[in-house]
């Protein structure tokens, strides 16, 4: 599913270009090879400390980030790498949707050194498996570029650490200015005024709330805050990850809270995709909508795109505004590339914000995670995500990050769709498929 | 039989020689005939293991099991726990087979009566015959991808060719054809049954065409008028290819996949039971143990026709 890469539209023209680079990449790295003694590049990482010493070091690269802008942002990150270093770096792209279906083959097999992945359940559950190399020497050097929240996103079940943010986006309500100006609304900070200010809306012919649920996934998003807002990040975290029961009182008062919001949201969402959803917001036809900064894309008129506010989801009963959904994608060390030395630098260098911003520069649709990384190309929507971003106190991953895929491809997706039908959600029966799933793991 | 052939063999027992002739062993095989016909009959074999019989042997062993997929020591056997996950705890299920049930009955209604239909206009001598028929049949070539945006274009909602005719595109009583749980099913069906007749209608033309003609002139000269003539000779006359359709027409709606994967992946009302399979076997949402208990589920449902239809084509040819 592509629920993570909204940008998965890439069709034969993408995979052609990922084969000749390929074939490039591999044309490079036989050549880097060619130039240096064999063996010390296979046992390179035999002797750590000597890190970016000689010359003679390589490391692979596994990349599912195979749509053509996010492509040439790691091609430049691996560019800058081997400029600074001296390291080679093959780069093996795949698209991003076998990447992250064929996962369990992939590190089973021959994975390479470091690969693109995010972070949440299945980073933990990998890592827990012991399929992935802890990276604690690696956040020595960089952990005082991230904040708090980045670094318990990249913490694994055993307390060390094992990924490295690239960048995030957002989820919270996009907006258009001139038409909240133009009516008088204003950004509602608590549960009460969201609701306040949708009947308003409603009431001036405006569909309040935008949704849009063809695919399934897009609701997640308003279930995760509901869910975060009324009971808390640790708790959103715990049911995601099936240590909390879904037959419980705070679940099914999630389903509650939310029946209040939904005669506001768009009624034809389960006909719609997020696109759709993204065209009425831009025609001024819903007054906000709750997605990921990536919506910002649909607004390829650059007025409208100026004319687009972000705010985050206001607070329910329990934390605030303290937490944000905004996944995070980076980098993680196979438990192969756990040996290479040159690996570990190369996850280091993500770290900075050199490595970042040679990967923004290319691709500014999201926010960098590094502390000191460029802004000054910044619109004043990508400012306030950052900001956004910058003082929450957690970072949740989405819930289909967050949970075991099959829970929430499998189970979620239906039962949510059936909320928005019906407005009935059968908790007891989310639990009984929840166990069955979990203990498959 | 060894008196016949010569060959040095143990007595036979009075029972065997009462066997009838037709059992009798011939010996003539040269070592290459047995060296070729081993090739013949082993290739085959062989890849009937490697593509079916492994394969579905297999699916059936991961059905009593959970396992993540990864190392082959987290396999736990859980006996019929995933069957009954499948009938009990998981609400896509018994939507999908009365979807199923609604597809298998709208083909057999309304499908491949309307695939019949064509195939008989198109044998009479009209101008311009092979047109048609070509018209009819491509969309049993087009690739899914092309489908999808065909009745995309039909049904959506607000710029769809549907809502335009009736006139409620742009307003909100226009239909949801794709959204509503209500509709889409139908919407879906008729998306199939485009495909379905011209699939049908190919196979009854050639059926048609092998009628032997002068049955037709003898009935005409009994009297017979057109619909006579159809129904009480020329469509029995059929026999063989009717068995085929109805075959092909039960394992088309058991099948059925690709028009509602188009359109949403079978979530919201289109649930199929292969959709669920799909679902449940490839991609993110791996769950082995329930992915192959749902694909043995739909294997034993479909035994039931390609067993029908196996006895009766065998049968027939014992009876000669």
């Amino acid at each position: 599913m592509a629920t993570y890469h909204p940008r998965s539209s890439a069709g034969f023209g993408g995979a052609g270009m990922d084969r000749r680079t390929l074939l490039k990449s591999l044309g490079v790295g036989a050549a880097g090879l060619a130039g240096v003694p064999l063996l010390a590049a296979c046992t390179g990482g035999s002797a750590p400390g000597s890190a970016s010493g000689g010359a003679s070091k390589s490391l692979t690269f596994g990349s599912g980030a195979s749509d053509a802008v996010p492509k040439a942002g790691y091609k430049a990150v691996t560019d800058a790498f081997t400029k600074k270093s001296g390291i080679t770096v093959t780069t093996n792209t795949v698209a991003h949707n076998d990447f992250q279906n064929k996962i369990n083959n992939y590190l089973q097999g021959s994975p390479d050194d470091t690969f693109t992945w995010f972070a949440g359940y299945r980073t933990q559950y990998y890592a827990g498996k012991g399929l992935l190399a802890p990276i604690d020497d690696v956040w020595e050097k960089i952990g005082p570029n991230f904040s708090d929240a980045m670094k318990k996103a990249s913490t694994g079940p055993d307390g060390k650490m094992y990924f490295v943010p690239n960048y995030n986006y957002p989820w919270g309500f996009f907006y258009r200015k001139s038409l909240w100006t133009s009516k008088g609304y204003e950004i509602p900070t608590t549960f009460d005024a969201l609701k306040t200010l949708c009947a308003k809306m409603k009431g001036d012919g405006i569909i309040p709330i935008e949704f849009a649920d063809k695919d399934g996934w897009p609701a997640m998003g308003t279930f995760d805050y509901i869910n975060m807002r009324q009971n808390g990040y640790q708790f959103h975290m715990d049911l995601a990850a099936h240590k909390e029961s879904w037959d419980q009182k705070k679940v099914s008062d999630v389903f509650d809270t939310w029946k209040a919001l939904l005669p506001f949201q768009n009624p034809g969402a389960l006909g719609m995709t997020w696109q759709d959803s993204a065209k009425s917001l831009g025609a001024k036809k819903s007054g906000m909508y709750l997605l990921g900064s990536f919506v910002t894309q649909q607004f390829t008129d650059k007025t409208t795109l100026a004319d687009i506010g972000f705010f985050p989801f206001p607070e329910i009963a329990m934390e605030g505004r303290d937490a944000v959904e905004a996944p995070i994608d980076g980098l993680l060390l196979s438990k192969k590339g756990g040996q290479n030395q040159a690996a570990r630098d190369f996850m280091a260098f993500m770290g900075t914000a050199e490595g970042q911003n040679a990967y923004a520069a290319v691709d500014p649709s999201n926010i960098a995670t590094v502390k000191g990384a460029d802004t000054s190309s910044f619109t004043p929507l990508n400012k306030t995500c950052a900001e956004v971003i910058a003082n929450a106190k957690s970072i949740s991953q989405f819930f289909d990050r967050d949970a075991l895929p099959a829970m929430a491809n499998n189970v979620m997706i239906p039962a949510l769709q059936t909320f928005i039908k019906d407005g009935t959600v059968d908790v007891k029966n989310l639990e009984a498929q929840a166990k069955t799933l979990y203990a498959a793991q | 039989m060894s008196s016949t052939t010569g060959s040095p063999i143990a007595p036979v027992t009075s029972a065997a020689i009462a066997k009838p002739p037709r059992f009798r062993r011939v010996r003539r095989l040269s070592r290459r005939d047995k060296v070729v016909l081993s090739f013949m009959v082993g290739i085959p074999t062989l890849i009937q293991l490697v593509l079916v019989w492994i394969p579905t042997l297999l699916s059936i062993g991961l059905s009593f099991v959970r396992w993540n997929g990864l190392e082959l020591s987290d396999i736990k056997p859980v006996g019929v726990d995933n069957y009954s996950y499948v009938f009990q705890d998981y609400p896509p299920f018994w939507p999908a087979v009365q979807h199923n049930i609604l597809w298998l009955l709208f083909l057999g209604i309304i499908g491949t009566p309307l695939g019949l239909l064509l195939a008989v206009l198109l044998d009479q001598q009209i101008r311009g015959s092979k047109i048609y028929q070509s018209i009819f049949f491509i969309p049993v070539m087009l690739s899914l991808a092309l489908i999808g945006i065909i009745w995309q274009l039909f049904y959506q909602k607000d710029n769809g060719l549907l809502n335009f005719l009736l006139g409620t595109s742009g307003t909100p009583a226009a239909v949801d054809w794709f959204g509503d749980s209500r509709v889409n099913i139908w919407a879906a069906l008729v998306a199939a049954t485009w495909r379905h007749s011209g699939y049908v209608m190919i196979l009854y033309l050639a059926g048609l065409k092998g009628v032997d003609p002068s049955l037709k002139e003898a009935a005409a000269l009994d009297g017979a008028n057109g619909s006579q003539t159809f129904f009480r000779v020329v469509f029995p006359a059929m026999g063989p290819v009717n068995i085929v359709i109805v075959v092909i027409t039960i394992i088309e709606s058991l099948r059925a996949f690709d028009v509602v994967y188009v359109i949403n992946r079978g979530l919201n009302g289109l649930e199929l039971i292969s959709a669920l399979v799909i679902q449940n076997l490839i991609g993110e949402g791996q769950v082995i143990g329930v992915g192959s208990a749902l694909a043995v589920i739909l294997l034993v449902v479909s035994l039931v026709p390609i067993t029908f239809y196996l006895s009766r084509v065998f049968g027939k040819e014992k009876a000669k």
